[in-house]
């Protein structure tokens, strides 16, 4: 249990600082901007109490808010995020029950699931994150369209990152 | 009392959720609205230690093209220097009085975190409110204008980059005064809007955009970028021009920031104005 309190906090601190030196650096024509930070809450155990999922989602948010000077946004998206996992969770179909011991990642529950489950919440959190930032539905297709590709992108950055760092054969 | 504890206690997730998003709302609420009147000075000095850290180690990546930059606008500013002037004529009176005051002083400072691709972009410098900088004071680079202080800790500041949708500056064509405004729509860091300008002024691709003068914070003359298009629909009174940006937000690296050492003056004039 201590160990894994350790892994999470570990995960909080290096998602946080390399979103912050790395990924924001990253934009494309102002399209797109990957936040992988969220991986923070995908990886969540599913035995994590609903308090705590809630409001973890909210400390990193409220972290990256103050690098970045969008005081608030990535707080309120990350909150939204992990408001709508549980319900996520019962409705993307799992090859397994979500017992205790099993951890979200692509080892446990495969791909497929991976892949719905990250599209599903990276793009509801991309939904808060956007239009909360332009604050208006005055540009409404231009911010859909950049919702859509950064949401491209940050799950193509975190199944990459799954890859590398925990599928080990 | 007992069945709305037992309600809430069932629905906790639900409330919990709520209360947090009131919270983020707060702060969005806070730092949106009201400017300047920040409430994270010390997470702001944190923050802007973190930058101060990476830009050290990355900046040796940019020296040469920095060195380019700096050289170009030393051989500009020569070019200007008396020194440089040959003088034709002997007629010439030296007038050795307060004639001229300074109006503006620079404050040279260095870029710490730069962003181009959100659409209401900040950047950060390593100058602040130890070193003369203040709220709202210009901040402009070699090339052109870059955007207006917005927070100011001890020792950084916080700057609203011309790429926000909130910044607007007064401008005016170079070859004709017609004042404008400019602005940023979004997408391309690299175009902005130049709003404004009345349909009976000639206007080609290429003039060049000013700053105006007429804020109290922006200096004269500022080059602001280039006409790139203008398109003036049928019955309409003012035109819709594009303008490039002179300014590569994208490669911005040591920028100047601007104080006006009339301003008090000025703003007290200008609320007799408003009595």
């Amino acid at each position: 249990m201590n160990n894994l309190l350790l892994r999470n906090i570990l995960r909080f601190i290096l998602l946080v600082f390399l979103q912050v030196l790395v990924f924001d650096n990253f934009h494309f024509n102002g399209y797109i901007n990957p936040y992988i930070y969220v991986l923070f809450i995908l990886l969540l155990p599913f035995e994590t109490p609903p308090w705590l999922l809630l409001v973890s989602a909210f400390f990193i948010g409220f972290s990256i808010d103050l690098f970045s000077d969008t005081m608030g946004i990535h707080t309120a998206a990350s909150v939204f995020m992990a408001f709508c996992r549980p319900g996520i969770l019962r409705i993307v179909s799992s090859p397994k029950d979500y017992e205790v011991g099993i951890t979200p990642g692509i080892k446990d529950l495969g791909i497929n699931w991976f892949l719905n489950y990250t599209v599903f919440l990276v793009f509801l959190h991309h939904l808060a994150y956007f239009y909360l930032e332009v604050f208006s539905f005055h540009e409404f297709f231009y911010t859909f369209f950049r919702i859509i590709l950064s949401t491209i992108f940050t799950s193509l950055f975190i199944i990459i990152g799954q890859y590398l760092f925990y599928v080990k054969k | 009392m007992r069945q709305l504890l037992a309600f809430l206690l069932k629905n906790y997730f639900f409330f919990l959720f709520l209360m947090l998003e009131i919270i983020a709302f707060i702060l969005i609420a806070n730092h949106t609205f009201y400017q300047g009147a920040r409430m994270f000075n010390t997470a702001n000095q944190l923050t802007g230690n973190v930058y101060q850290t990476y830009n050290n180690i990355f900046d040796y990546f940019y020296l040469k093209d920095n060195n380019r930059m700096l050289a170009e606008e030393n051989a500009r500013l020569r070019n200007m220097n008396e020194l440089s002037f040959v003088k034709f004529t002997k007629s010439e009176i030296n007038v050795n009085d307060t004639f001229y005051r300074q109006q503006y002083t620079f404050v040279e400072a260095k870029i710490i975190s730069n962003s181009t691709g959100k659409r209401n972009n900040y950047l950060m410098l390593n100058k602040g409110f130890n070193q003369g900088v203040r709220n709202n004071m210009a901040v402009v680079s070699s090339n052109g204008i870059v955007g207006i202080v917005n927070g100011v800790s001890s020792n950084f500041s916080s700057i609203m980059s011309l790429l926000h949708s909130e910044t607007k500056i007064s401008a005016k064509l170079k070859k004709n005064n017609a004042t404008g405004s400019v602005s940023w729509e979004g997408g391309s860091y690299k175009t902005g809007l130049l709003a404004d300008i009345p349909s009976h002024i000639l206007i080609k691709t290429g003039d060049t955009v000013i700053t105006s003068g007429f804020s109290l914070d922006f200096p004269e003359g500022i080059v602001i970028g280039t006409v790139a298009t203008t398109k003036l629909n049928p019955g309409d009174n003012f035109y819709q021009i594009k303008i490039n940006f002179s300014t590569d937000f994208n490669k911005l690296d040591n920028v100047y920031v601007v104080k006006n050492l009339f301003k008090e003056e000025q703003l007290k004039l200008k609320e007799i104005q408003h009595e």
